[in-house]
């Protein structure tokens, strides 16, 4: 089912994937209507209602013990993410950015990775950090100010967050070039990159030309974009006429829409993709069909742009939820593993806080610190002017 | 990722070890050496395999490295330097061709904001040993956008170094030290000045990369010029001479980091300073060397320190380019002035 030709020579099909209930983009746009339906072509492994159901292409077995850590990883990241909101509510983080809503598309992705894939970021990938073995307060330093990302990208093959939106996918097409050329593609050892991105990036043309690029170069990257409505305050249909997922057919390569709030389908879609790509039959889009179930960043509004009976909608879908569901009517778990795992995410949110209300600052010097690799005298210089000043006032009044 | 030793003196040794080249060649033989030298050295770049660049720079390279190592990228900066982003992180060391010094502005977000600051926000974790290759500037005669100078705009970026060669040894050099260094470094090449001829000595560097050098010793004035207006402020100095007047010529070569102390000890002596560049004068390499020069030679100078630039336009059409770009007349103008001071 997988070869690039029935995805490079798709049926003719005239009719999009939308229902009659399917809002206008116009609609959408003048917020009257909100998009919460994925179309025919979601795939989705467990509904909303925690129902499990199969998909004629992708399916997975998983275990009680696979589907437990898979249930916990979200509940914990939310946890994370609801503390980090807190403290810059209570003044000490200067922002956050929540993923609230995003939890099974993070967690179904980062869990299909291997340890030998790589991983590009953007700026809300708390869960796909979390999966790549990243304390969460090493995340804090980025939102308080006192640094840029601590955790070392080589050793934990996850790169720094991005923020200018679409630059990483362009760095990721790169590096998963590096792994075609180094001859680690090829066969169910290969590596392959990921590649986070969101709705809005998706009309950058940074996130264009690293389509073009890994098409062109067969590079073994999975595109994973998070569709989650709304970029700041404009709906995905003011980026696009089309279907997210359905750009890749001009490219060259497949796009899938999977349903991004259910962990299962997510982490079947992302592990396929993945080994494709390992296997030489990259790149992949994934469109993960999600929802921003809190604002933008801590600095947002969204009351200002969008309907609360749209949350509401989408409240019904969480991601969490439909798990504990299944994991309940399958007596696959019970109360005392749901006790645990609340007691754990108690204890991470007090370490979280702990952590974040003892951060010092940084020491002046770390201004100047590492802008180059081998150095720069003039550089030098101003650091030790400026130092030279600051240490005239040590102990003094001013 | 230290980059390995790079033996030169079996590399790429020609038999000859002092050849007369033009800087087209010399720069060509360059990007070969680092590429004998080290695995990790590809090259991007927009018709830079089968046709060799469009002025040949990497000509026979994809056909003695492969298109693994010379790669003919689709037509798009930002996509060839944010993927030479990627292959950095992954151990190798991109060398990227920009066609024309007009054309890098598509790939300027992901200079200024991943190239130049991944260093800095890892704190060292990450290096990127990407060397960006422009020809640049006037004076061949081109339609708009083949022929300017936007070396201040990278300059001016912390975190980017950033070079200019003058003559077909620097060329030679300066190609595989910049390919040595750990640092992104924003290459400018001379394109009009891709021919001119100098001897080149292939057993040893004259020099490191990041230095100023005098060219020519001088007592009445100090010539700072880089690129191809280093060729015309010797032209200058010759002239000069004819009527008496000794000009002494720093290249500068490297425009960030400044390297200043052969031009303060200059100023010292003279007195005197004229810059030389195309670049547009405000905000300028031009204007950053009048400031510093003021503040570290205040009382040795005899005259203001005078800059002798393009003009604060966009470039001209070529048939006014003559009267746009700095010349002899023009510098020697400015050499009388502040002579006259």
């Amino acid at each position: 089912m997988s070869s690039p030709e029935q995805w490079t020579h798709p049926e003719p099909d005239a009719a999009p994937a939308a229902t009659a209930a399917k809002p206008t983009a116009e609609q959408v746009i003048a917020g009257l209507r909100a998009t919460d339906e994925g179309g025919a072509d979601l795939v989705q492994l467990l509904t909303p209602e925690g129902e499990r159901v199969t998909h004629p292409d992708f399916d997975i077995d998983i275990t009680p013990e696979e589907l437990r850590g898979l249930y916990r990883d979200m509940v914990l990241i939310r946890r994370v993410d609801r503390e980090a909101n807190a403290l810059q509510r209570k003044g000490q983080l200067g922002i956050w950015v929540p993923l609230l809503g995003q939890e099974a598309a993070q967690i179904g992705a980062g869990r299909a990775m291997r340890e030998t894939d790589m991983a590009f970021p953007s700026y809300r990938e708390h869960g796909i950090a979390w999966t790549r073995g990243i304390n969460p307060t090493e995340l804090l330093g980025i939102f308080r100010g006192t640094d840029q990302g601590t955790w070392d990208p080589v050793e934990k093959r996850f790169h720094p967050y991005t923020i200018v939106i679409g630059n990483q996918v362009l760095n990721a097409a790169g590096y998963a070039m590096g792994q075609k050329f180094d001859g680690k593609v090829g066969d169910d050892e290969g590596e392959a990159t990921m590649c986070f991105f969101g709705d809005g990036a998706t009309s950058q043309g940074d996130v264009h030309e690293g389509f073009v690029w890994a098409a062109v170069y067969d590079a073994p990257l999975v595109f994973f974009c998070q569709n989650n409505q709304w970029a700041i305050s404009e709906p995905t249909e003011r980026q696009s006429r089309l279907p997210l997922y359905q750009r890749a057919r001009g490219y060259g390569f497949p796009g899938i829409r999977v349903d991004g709030n259910d962990v299962l389908a997510t982490l079947a879609v992302t592990k396929w993709a993945l080994d494709e790509c390992r296997h030489g039959n990259g790149p992949i889009l994934i469109e993960a069909f999600t929802y921003r179930m809190d604002a933008h960043t801590t600095s947002d509004d969204p009351t200002r742009y969008r309907l609360s009976d749209e949350l509401e909608m989408w409240k019904l879908k969480d991601p969490i939820e439909r798990v504990k569901v299944y994991l309940v009517r399958q007596q696959w778990a019970d109360s005392e593993f749901f006790e645990s795992v609340e007691a754990d995410a108690d204890e991470l949110g007090e370490e979280l806080r702990e952590f974040c209300t003892n951060m010092p600052d940084p020491p002046a010097e770390r201004i100047f610190s590492n802008v180059y690799a081998e150095g720069n005298p003039n550089l030098e210089a101003q650091r030790d002017e400026f130092l030279d000043y600051v240490s005239g006032f040590a102990g003094g009044e001013h | 990722m230290a980059a390995p030793t790079m033996d030169r003196s079996t590399a790429a040794a020609p038999a000859t070890p002092v050849q007369t080249l033009t800087i087209s060649k010399a720069l060509n033989m360059g990007l070969r050496a680092a590429m004998e030298a080290n695995p990790k050295v590809i090259m991007m770049g927009e018709d830079i395999g089968k046709l060799g660049g469009v002025f040949r720079i990497t000509d026979g390279l994809q056909k003695d490295f492969g298109e693994q190592r010379v790669l003919d990228t689709p037509l798009a900066e930002s996509g060839i330097i944010g993927t030479a982003v990627g292959l950095a992180i992954r151990g190798y060391r991109p060398v990227c061709e920009i066609q024309f010094d007009g054309f890098i502005f598509p790939g300027f977000d992901q200079i200024v904001s991943q190239v130049a600051k991944l260093h800095y926000r890892t704190q060292g974790k990450i290096k990127m040993p990407i060397v960006i290759r422009v020809p640049f500037g006037g004076g061949i005669g081109a339609v708009e956008h083949h022929s300017e100078s936007p070396e201040s705009y990278f300059a001016h970026t912390a975190g980017l170094k950033v070079v200019s060669c003058s003559n077909p040894s620097d060329a030679y050099w300066m190609i595989q030290q910049a390919i040595d260094c750990d640092d992104p470094v924003l290459f400018f090449e001379p394109k009009r000045r891709y021919y001119e001829k100098g001897e080149v000595d292939t057993t040893s560097a004259p020099g490191k990369l990041f230095e100023s050098r005098v060219l020519r010793q001088g007592t009445d004035a100090t010539l700072v010029a880089y690129g191809p207006m280093v060729r015309t402020a010797l032209d200058a100095a010759n002239a000069a001479s004819e009527d008496g007047t000794s000009l002494e010529v720093i290249d500068l070569r490297t425009l960030s980091p400044l390297d200043l102390a052969p031009v303060f000890e200059s100023v010292r002596r003279t007195g005197r300073l004229v810059v030389v560049s195309e670049a547009p004068s405000e905000s300028s390499i031009a204007s950053e060397i009048a400031a510093k020069v003021q503040q570290e030679c205040f009382y040795s100078l005899q005259a203001p320190v005078l800059r002798v630039t393009g003009f604060d336009t966009p470039y001209p059409p070529s048939k006014l380019e003559e009267e746009f770009l700095p010349d002899l007349d023009r510098v020697l103008h400015a050499v009388d002035r502040s002579l006259a001071w």
